[in-house]
């Protein structure tokens, strides 16, 4: 008994210090073998001559294909799959802390529903005549629907307590189920068959269009996501007893309740209106960090966002060289590792109860 | 510090649940709230920890409106220990202890050794030293209960209100908490069932169908009268002939 105090005083302690550490490095080799690997392997050392030259200006003399496919094309495609990852898996975090809800995820609130509604009215039935681009559709349709179920919460009441917690829940079902209906309802009235394949690639979760004008959106709305849980570790902590125990331990519930629930809709908007919706990452990576690192929130929080990152790198790999000559969804790789990853914590939360 | 109402009452859908209560709290006593199921005890310990807005009256702290402090300043005057608070996260003891610390934190004053001592005396107070590294999920109803209370001991609270802390305890920690309450340098505000216990609280208040009927030292409040009109019951009171003390024996009404 003696060793623990040391040893968790320890971990609290240097938290801060050992993230700090290990984050960059970790990100930087993820991100270097998301540019390697593909349909055409390039080396690790290309890849850094070419880091060189773009980030440091130091001209080695590559090849100029091959710098093309690492810069416009994987670079920029591994930095959104990395911010979509953190993105998704620190909305799990918060939904899952602040709902009181082991099944909480980035989808829950209707937003992956709203935003596919936006992206097939532009895409299908032609709302905004062309000048609305598909991203800006599924945006607005995803802040949409996150308004109309933050509404119907707050309509249906409930105040801060478990009920509201479960209001919300519903609120979402509620939402999803209404976009769901008009996104099908639109797809089978004016969709052709190869508008029909696309969307539903696109539902699935796809990476093959992000380009650097697409990292410039994904990292602020990743970074203001990391740095708002990061200072509300403690009240993510103080939730682990219901809204009334945050409460009495003096955490401003209802105004963290919207500042947290608002960033992690507005930065899942951001992600599915880019790459439409990943499943699984948000709902499995926090669950998985918990086994790893503990349910506390100053580790939860930085582990679940590399981790989320790393996963969606990998997967957006795997999903480029599982079939030859083809691209996989990413959403159909972080399903099928997801899926039996999930049912394994699932069973391993009931044995040790 | 001194924690005081005027009229309070909270209801909901136009149901008063409490209504028109007023009392001072005094510094440094053990005042205890006693009431058949159902008479507001919860609801009123819940206004008094400020994380349930009244619907009527005034609460006060220190001559300020309650609703007037930041919610990390109440907590650092008042701790409140629920009757049913569970979680189904993968907590140890420990951890649940170090949530008492909360209030004190922040991003710009991190975890420190007094912090650290404070966890320890706080565990230690409930006898659950030994335990810090134990799975929530572990624990017996009783030892989640003393948690709870080392958490709230952890907040160092002025104030010090505890909904039921008795339930689930053996007989010898049920004397030990209300011991370690009545020991504590703080104002307790105790919700009880067993009356037994309550006569040992400086002040008791009566709480009926959300009124307070009636506040003042326990002698005064548990009269065989009130007792029939409050909780339905007969009771003889009895004289302990070891030490003279008073004890209640109940019997169904006739």
């Amino acid at each position: 008994m003696t060793k623990v105090v040391p040893a968790s005083r320890h971990r609290t302690l240097h938290a801060g210090w050992h993230w700090g550490w290990i984050t960059p490095p970790v990100l930087f080799v993820a991100l270097i073998v998301g540019a390697a690997i593909g349909e055409t392997a390039i080396p690790v050392s290309t890849v850094l001559q070419v880091l060189g030259n773009k980030l440091l200006g130091l001209g080695y003399p590559v090849d100029r294909i091959d710098a093309g496919i690492i810069w416009e094309y994987r670079l920029s495609r591994a930095v959104v799959a990395a911010c979509c990852g953190a993105g998704l898996a620190l909305s799990g975090v918060v939904l899952q802390a602040l709902l009181r809800n082991a099944l909480a995820d980035p989808y829950l609130l209707g937003i992956s529903a709203g935003a596919s509604t936006g992206a097939v009215a532009v895409t299908v039935a032609g709302v905004g005549a062309g000048a609305v681009t598909l991203s800006a559709g599924a945006f607005a349709g995803a802040a949409l629907a996150f308004v109309m179920v933050a509404a119907l919460a707050h309509a249906a009441g409930g105040g801060t307590g478990m009920r509201a917690a479960g209001v919300i829940v519903l609120a979402g079902i509620a939402g999803s189920q209404l976009f769901n209906a008009l996104t099908a309802f639109i797809v089978a009235k004016s969709a052709n068959a190869e508008q029909a394949r696309g969307i539903m690639f696109w539902l699935m979760g796809n990476l093959s269009g992000v380009r650097w004008d697409d990292v410039v959106v994904a990292i602020p709305a990743v970074a203001l996501a990391v740095l708002t849980c990061l200072w509300h570790v403690r009240a993510l902590d103080a939730f682990t007893f219901g809204s009334d125990s945050a409460a009495s331990l003096g955490v401003a519930v209802r105004r963290v309740q919207v500042i947290l629930i608002g960033i992690a809709a507005l930065v899942t908007a951001a992600m599915v209106s880019m790459v439409g919706s990943i499943g699984f990452v948000g709902l499995v990576i926090p669950h998985a960090m918990r086994f790893v690192v503990g349910v506390r929130h100053g580790r939860l929080v930085p582990a679940s966002a590399l981790a989320g990152a790393v996963f969606l790198i990998i997967s957006d790999v795997i999903s480029r060289i599982l079939v030859p000559g083809q691209v996989l969804p990413i959403g159909v790789i972080t399903a099928l590792v997801g899926a039996p990853a999930f049912a394994l914590i699932l069973i391993r939360g009931r044995t040790t109860r | 510090m001194s924690l005081s109402c005027q009229s309070l009452g909270w209801s909901v859908r136009r149901q008063p649940i409490v209504q028109d209560i007023t009392l001072d709290v005094q510094p440094g006593e053990t005042l205890g709230l006693i009431g058949a199921n159902g008479s507001g005890k919860s609801t009123l310990l819940k206004m008094l920890a400020g994380i349930r807005a009244p619907t009527a009256g005034r609460l006060t702290l220190d001559g300020r409106d309650l609703a007037s402090y930041p919610q990390r300043q109440i907590a650092q005057r008042i701790a409140f220990v629920e009757q049913q608070a569970e979680t189904g996260d993968r907590i140890t003891v420990r951890d649940a202890v170090e949530l008492g610390r909360t209030p004190w934190l922040s991003a710009l004053r991190p975890w420190s050794d007094t912090d650290e001592t404070i966890v320890a005396r706080a565990t230690a107070a409930v006898e659950m030293q030994g335990f810090e590294a134990r799975q929530w999920a572990t624990l017996s109803g009783g030892e989640r209960q003393r948690v709870h209370i080392a958490r709230a001991l952890a907040q160092e609270p002025q104030i010090l209100l505890l909904d039921e802390p008795t339930n689930h305890l053996d007989i010898h920690h049920q004397l030990s908490i209300l011991s370690l309450v009545a020991r504590l340098p703080v104002t307790s505000i105790v919700a009880l069932h067993d009356l037994n216990q309550a006569m040992e609280c400086d002040r008791l208040a009566l709480l009926q169908r959300g009124r307070l009927v009636t506040l003042g030292p326990p002698e005064e409040v548990l009269t065989c009268e009130r007792l029939a009109e409050s909780f339905a019951v007969r009771a003889s009171i009895l004289t302990d002939p070891a030490d003279g003390a008073c004890v209640l024996r109940f019997h169904k009404p006739t």
